[in-house]
């Protein structure tokens, strides 16, 4: 619903913009990932990509060499400047590191919005557009404690993390994961340190098959009766899946997961895993274009969602085992939102 | 000497009384030069130790370690290294180094991958195909390194990158999933299969990692073609002059390096069960069949370690990931005590040849 009305002031916005054509010829806009080789940040430059193209908005893009590589992100800021763009679209690798270049960005006149990573303050970007990481960690959560029931008392759970680092994303979701679950998390900027029983133990996944699986076996050393797998994204629950197969527990313990990609909506509708937390890099992409294009226009700034720091473009909760009390979509609607 | 040598009457009258021994090495057989000894002719024997050690202190500090189930994982774990780490170990036997082992690895399980599901061809002909692009890809930096004189560290640097963007490219970052996998083409997951000896399940890769390190020991302490790599490692323009054919050999070794890597590959899709091109051995690869080999006693200046060695050098770098995680400590500590583990093996290796230098 909240998506279709967002689609919608979208295209009346974009509408009203091809009115007048001629504007935006010379203005620039920069957008800068993380990597290009994720499917999400893949597809977050093909929603830019198609956005700019529509508005007439000349898109340069730029990513780090890997997953946490600051330096090129840096570059690639003094790059835009440089070069007179009217805005940044900023993926962070270091969400504190980034913050002073982002202030020169910002100090030139350039207008810094920060997709899917809130910058560390949130407040050093001129808005945020991101999925709520927690709402979409509190999803995966509540539907994991209505579907087991009773027997969540005397759970046994897995937290499948990204990084010993702890990004901010990777704590939101898994913070998130436990309050949905009912577990105290007692300090919620920090995953690890619950001493609830439930929690047979926290292991780093780097967010891939290969990094989930082995994380999956050493918890499963630990104790291998683990019932309960949270997993960062939907990669690392796809190696989890492997590695409980190996040990044929693959039918009698459930998988939770966030991200929303096609190969992981699949999952779920396989049964690999039982729900996911689905968020969508091609609108916060395209709304981002459209915010530079109208501050390129007469300098207006987006506002944040009300009530929360940044401009939320939504999370759903994608499952084929809905539970009462938690909405979600199914499969087939997922899949037609999906991406990568 | 005893007599005056004015007395001398005849030719040899001058040795009267002189010592009659031989010239002979006066060495003290020490209890140290006897283990230096020792270590020098059987170089996987620090590795084992470690190891042994490694496993009974992990034994002591963490109840569930020498659990068979725990055991069975460690070994599952190190499979992929330990295929990349064959390759890795005839590469710096010949005095080089190979830094593109774990790229030709995922690139080539993408390519099986692929070939498949894109065009369409039987599982069996892209492994076959795969496994021909992996030893070609090898055989390239060969080539470079043999014919164009290039050192292996550059020739790697290059191709290492080149090979891992061409598999970000050509596969646009796609995963192919598990199931499709399993329902369309399940040879490429044929490595994943267990055998279970009393409900402990064994992967098939586990055993091919085994019969692997064990052909490549015969190869290389055996046959003629071994001793050649041992010899160009050792030094090249000795080699040469003895009749050994040194580009040839390095072409041979770094395309079948290739080759392995291809199948680490075939491995990897068993192993994960998808095929992804972003799978961390790409990236990390390099770095941990280096780290095997070195920790296995393998000197990087060539010539010198056996095969067993590096697959110890796995297994300590396995033992040691998944006991420290069991007995809960940072994860900073498992790279700190590896690190230091790479400074003792590259140490103990230099002790050792001092017996022969």
């Amino acid at each position: 619903m909240k998506l279709s009305t967002k689609a919608l002031l979208g295209s009346a916005a974009l509408a009203l913009i091809s009115a007048v054509p001629s504007f935006a010829q010379d203005v620039t806009a920069c957008l800068i990932t993380k990597t290009d080789t994720n499917p999400f940040f893949v597809k977050m430059k093909e929603g830019a990509t198609a956005k700019a193209g529509e508005l007439g908005i000349n898109l340069k893009t730029y990513a780090g060499k890997i997953d946490g590589d600051h330096e090129s992100q840096v570059a690639a800021i003094e790059a835009c400047v440089a070069d007179g763009a009217k805005g940044i679209l900023l993926t962070a690798s270091d969400t504190k590191a980034i913050v002073d270049s982002v202030k020169a960005a910002r100090d030139a006149g350039v207008l810094v919005i920060a997709l899917d990573t809130p910058l560390d303050p949130i407040d050093a970007a001129d808005a945020t557009f991101a999925t709520d990481n927690f709402a979409a960690g509190l999803l995966i959560g509540q539907w994991a404690k209505a579907t087991m029931g009773d027997a969540a008392a005397n759970a046994k759970i897995a937290m499948l993390d990204l990084a010993i680092s702890q990004p901010s994303v990777d704590v939101l979701r898994d913070q998130g994961f436990l309050t949905g679950f009912g577990i105290d998390t007692k300090d919620i900027n920090k995953w690890g340190d619950e001493e609830d029983a439930r929690i047979i133990g926290n292991e780093v996944t780097a967010g891939n098959e290969e990094g989930g699986l082995k994380a999956m076996e050493t918890l499963l050393a630990k104790d291998p009766e683990i019932n309960v797998v949270y997993t960062i994204n939907e990669p690392s629950a796809a190696g989890a899946y492997e590695a409980l197969k190996a040990v044929g527990r693959e039918k009698d313990v459930l998988i939770v997961s966030v991200d929303g990609g096609c190969p992981g909506v699949q999952n779920v509708k396989d049964g690999v895993i039982g729900a996911t937390s689905q968020q969508y890099p091609l609108l916060m992409a395209s709304l981002g274009i459209e915010a530079i294009a109208a501050f390129a226009k007469d300098g207006t700034k987006p506002a944040p969602t009300e009530g929360k720091a940044f401009f939320d473009t939504g999370v759903a909760l994608i499952t084929d085992k809905p539970v009462e009390g938690v909405p979600s979509i199914d499969t087939a609607k997922g899949m037609e939102l999906c991406w990568g | 000497m005893a007599a005056d040598p004015k007395a001398a009457t005849s030719f040899e009258e001058g040795l009267k009384g002189a010592s009659e021994k031989v010239a002979e090495f006066h060495e003290e057989r020490t209890a140290l030069k006897s283990i230096q000894h020792w270590l020098h002719q059987t170089p996987s024997a620090v590795p084992l130790i470690v190891l042994i050690v490694a496993l009974v202190i992990f034994g002591f500090l963490s109840p569930n370690f020498f659990k068979a189930v725990t055991l069975s994982t460690i070994l599952q774990q190190i499979a992929i290294v330990g295929i990349i780490g064959c390759a890795q170990t005839i590469v710096i036997l010949t005095a080089g180094i190979d830094l593109s082992v774990g790229a030709i690895a995922v690139f080539s399980s993408v390519l099986m991958g692929q070939f498949t599901f894109r065009y369409g061809l039987p599982a069996e002909v892209s492994i076959v195909l795969g496994l021909a692009f992996g030893t070609l890809m090898g055989g390239i930096n060969g080539w470079l390194v043999a014919k164009m004189k290039l050192p292996p560290f550059i020739v790697t640097l290059g191709t290492w990158q080149i090979i891992l963007s061409s598999n970000y490219i050509f596969s646009a970052n796609e995963t192919i999933r598990s199931a499709d996998i399993e329902k369309v083409a399940p040879a490429l997951q044929f490595w994943g299969q267990s055998i279970q000896p009393g409900g402990v399940k064994v992967l098939y890769a586990v055993f091919l990692l085994i019969v692997l390190v064990a052909i490549m020991a015969y190869v290389l302490r055996q046959t003629a073609w071994g001793r050649h790599v041992y010899a160009v490692g050792d030094d090249p323009e000795a080699a040469q002059l003895a009749g050994v054919q040194r580009d040839k050999v390095l072409i041979q070794v770094y395309a079948l390096a290739g080759f392995f890597c291809a199948i680490a590959g075939w491995v990897m899709i068993g192993r994960f069960g998808s095929v992804s091109p972003s799978a961390s051995t790409g990236v990390l690869g390099n770095i941990q069949s280096i780290t095997a080999v070195v920790i296995g006693g393998i000197s990087l200046f060539g010539g010198r370690g056996s095969i067993v060695g590096m697959f110890f050098g796995a297994l300590i770098v396995g033992v040691f990931e998944m006991g420290l995680k069991m007995v809960g400590t940072d994860p900073q500590w498992t790279f700190f005590l590896i690190g230091v583990l790479i400074i003792f093996a590259v140490a103990v290796d230099q002790w050792i040849r001092k017996v022969s230098g």
